[in-house]
């Protein structure tokens, strides 16, 4: 924000929340690959087999879209709880789809999941953005109801990798020049979102919301139709991760998906989104969601039971969340010094 | 957001101006204690078995965690912050009471050790939120998974059962010659309390009062860090009573006893008529929330409904409640522009 507000003889001012907003991402960066490397070292196939490079790059993936989107919402001062939910759905649309119709083209099936993923978040948003009720009100509502729905439509049913196409299945697999496809996919999802964030004004726009909606009103800008927009944007990345699940795993029942949303939004927590709104970039939320996954398989390899994982993770959220708070004391600090100064 | 203060705030003073009766009988927790009454009385006549003492019984066995938390999740939530990590703690309680018994450790002692971890965790929660400054939402999504994963770092995918016959006997036990469980006796008391020490004493009116404008209360004397941090210590420490209650229920402590908890908690807090923003809530409000998610579940369960449809309609009451007021506010804005004007202008204009 400041890059584009300060005044250019106050170079002071529009370089340091930068600064501090790069080292935060490169802090969680730095951590990660202390991860890797220290599990590396203990045991090279985590590292440098087949299996294990993919696994470093692909199990990521799904958590990483679906942290991206609910960074998109957190940074309009909002929150999307209904996302584990709605990846349960479209996952099972996934595999449907290919039990009900053979030969269903891939394509017409991801674009299916998605844009159910779209719908549901609709709904979210419109509740959210028409009726002015708190996102996590809403969101735990609808994290109720779709799961229902889920349950409902699956009942004791589950849709086995041996259902879906193997070419489907391939996707999960597959790798162009040691990268798995749905990673690169992931990536370039990641690079669009953090492009359009930081480039384009609409971007600006849900940062804007974020920092001060009543001001961002007042300023004339769409709140509503943003906020509705944020909101699709999650649901829609929730309904691909879905589609991505369905290609990994391979094996869908009525829960898949559960309990997603709070690894989502921890994910984005650790990536140096501030659950106030207005703070952030995708690129933090992708780390972060990256330093979940890898932890996940990391601790066993440490020698650490994997029992333990949830207390690291927990941890990790509150050492950034703190790391955050002394940042931006500092940073107070500092200007206010800079104003006496001045 | 500061729209939706500014509509509570006119409702208030709105409401004052308004005869007794309709401040008694058209608000939202005498809504929500109708619809109790209503669903029971329908459940009673059309579901075979609901009527039958055996049901009461089971259904206050089901609720008791969530109603024994919710308590102090309201205060909580009236200030405007919430606690996430109550599930976990329940969980981590459960394992604490377990593997000291298993140990050796009378089941007494064990008990109270559980208690302590829920004063701890929640000074801990109180601590980052009150001292260090962060939002409550981010801190208890920490220690969600910091709490659970203590609890299963501790016992692992095994289970403790072995717990003293007379205490898990009185858990399940009823009151002689009623089938209410004992646990309503514990709870009663616990809901004296919180009503009179949220309704009935300064603390409680600085609790309303941080809820509604953080630094109007700090300037009228209240000790709002105080304040905060003694509610999530209550906070923790009826979620580790719980946390006992539901080892001795099931005569089983395990690592992911009470998995998702929290947002059973908040969804009948939220349903109870308590604004997440904060300032506005009732006790008898969410207890009735509870147990009308209790009744619905129960008769819907008996009338051979499944868990999902159950889910479905606890989510759809949860968005309606929320959505209806704002509805209601819409189309009394429509009229205010159309037709006379509002009470609060009528009243404010001398």
């Amino acid at each position: 924000m400041s890059l584009i507000t300060a005044p250019p003889d106050a170079p002071a001012f529009a370089k340091k929340p930068a600064g501090v907003g790069r080292a935060r991402e490169f802090g969680i960066l730095a951590a990660l690959v202390l991860v890797v490397i220290a599990a590396t070292v203990k045991n090279p196939n985590f590292l440098f087999s087949a299996d294990g490079w993919r696994d470093l790059l692909l199990t990521p993936s799904i958590l990483m879209l679906v942290a991206i989107g609910q960074a998109i919402v957190i940074i309009t001062r909002n929150v999307d709880l209904s996302v584990g939910s709605v990846m349960g759905l479209t996952a099972y649309l996934t595999g449907r789809l290919f039990v009900d119709i053979p030969g269903i083209p891939i394509v017409v099936v991801v674009i299916a999941a998605v844009l159910l993923g779209a719908l549901l978040g609709l709904v979210n948003g419109a509740l959210v953005a028409f009726a002015k009720v708190p996102a996590m009100v809403i969101t735990l509502g609808t994290l109720y109801a779709y799961r229902g729905i889920n349950v409902l439509w699956t009942g004791s049913d589950r849709i086995n990798a041996s259902d879906m196409p193997k070419d489907f299945l391939g996707l999960g697999t597959q790798q162009i020049l040691f990268i798995p496809v749905l990673s690169i996919i992931a990536v370039i999802v990641l690079a669009v979102a953090a492009w359009y964030l930081r480039n384009t004004r609409g971007g600006r726009e849900y940062y804007a919301i974020g920092s001060d909606p009543a001001a961002a009103e007042l300023y004339g800008l769409k709140v509503t139709r943003r906020v509705l927009s944020a909101f699709v944007l999650s649901g829609a990345l929730a309904g691909l991760a879905g589609v991505f699940y369905a290609a990994r795993y391979g094996s869908i029942s009525s829960q898949a998906g559960s309990g997603w949303e709070l690894d989502a939004v921890g994910a984005a927590v650790i990536g140096g989104i501030a659950i106030t709104g207005g703070v952030g970039t995708v690129w933090g939320a992708a780390i972060g969601a990256m330093l979940l996954m890898t932890i996940n398989r990391a601790l066993p390899i440490l020698g650490i039971p994997d029992f333990w994982q949830r207390a690291v993770v927990g941890v990790l959220i509150i050492g950034a969340i703190v790391l955050d708070r002394v940042l931006a004391v500092r940073q107070r600090r500092q200007l206010i010094e800079a104003r006496d100064e001045s | 957001m500061t729209t939706t203060t500014t509509t509570a705030s006119t409702r208030a003073i709105r409401d004052y101006d308004r005869p007794l009766w309709r401040r008694i009988f058209i608000n939202r927790e005498f809504a929500i204690i109708a619809l109790l009454v209503l669903v029971t009385i329908v459940a009673a006549v059309s579901i075979r078995g609901f009527a039958q003492p055996i049901t009461a019984n089971y259904l206050l066995l089901d609720v008791a965690p969530i109603l024994l938390i919710a308590l102090p999740m309201t205060l909580v939530m009236i200030t405007g912050e919430i606690d996430l990590s109550v599930g976990s703690m329940v969980g981590l309680a459960s394992v604490v009471t377990g593997v000291l018994t298993q140990s050796g450790a009378p089941f007494e002692v064990a008990a109270l050790a559980a208690l302590l971890v829920g004063v701890v965790g929640g000074a801990f929660n109180g601590f980052l939120v009150t001292v260090v400054g962060l939002p409550s939402l981010a801190v208890t999504i920490g220690t969600l998974a910091l709490f659970r994963g203590l609890a299963v770092g501790l016992l692992g995918t095994t289970a403790v059962t072995d717990f003293p016959e007379a205490w898990t006997a009185l858990a399940k036990a009823k009151i002689a010659g009623t089938t209410i469980p004992y646990i309503v006796i514990p709870f009663l008391i616990l809901l004296a309390l919180f009503i009179v020490l949220l309704h009935f004493t300064p603390f409680g009116r600085g609790v309303f009062a941080i809820g509604l404008s953080k630094d109007a209360a700090r300037f009228s004397g209240v000790n709002v860090e105080r304040t905060k941090f003694i509610l999530f210590v209550l906070s923790g420490v009826v979620a580790a009573f719980a946390g006992i209650f539901y080892t001795l229920r099931f005569g089983s402590a395990r690592g992911d006893n009470a998995t998702g908890l929290e947002l059973q908690v908040i969804a009948a807090v939220v349903l109870g008529g308590v604004s997440v923003f904060g300032g506005r809530g009732h006790l008898h409000g969410v207890v009735a929330a509870v147990l009308l998610i209790g009744v619905l579940g129960s008769s819907l369960r008996l009338a051979g409904v499944t868990s999902d449809v159950i889910n479905i309609i606890t989510g759809g009451l949860l968005i309606f409640s929320v959505v209806a007021a704002s509805v209601l506010a819409w189309v009394q804005r429509i009229r205010a522009k159309a037709g006379p004007p509002l009470r609060v202008a009528a009243s404010s204009a001398p």
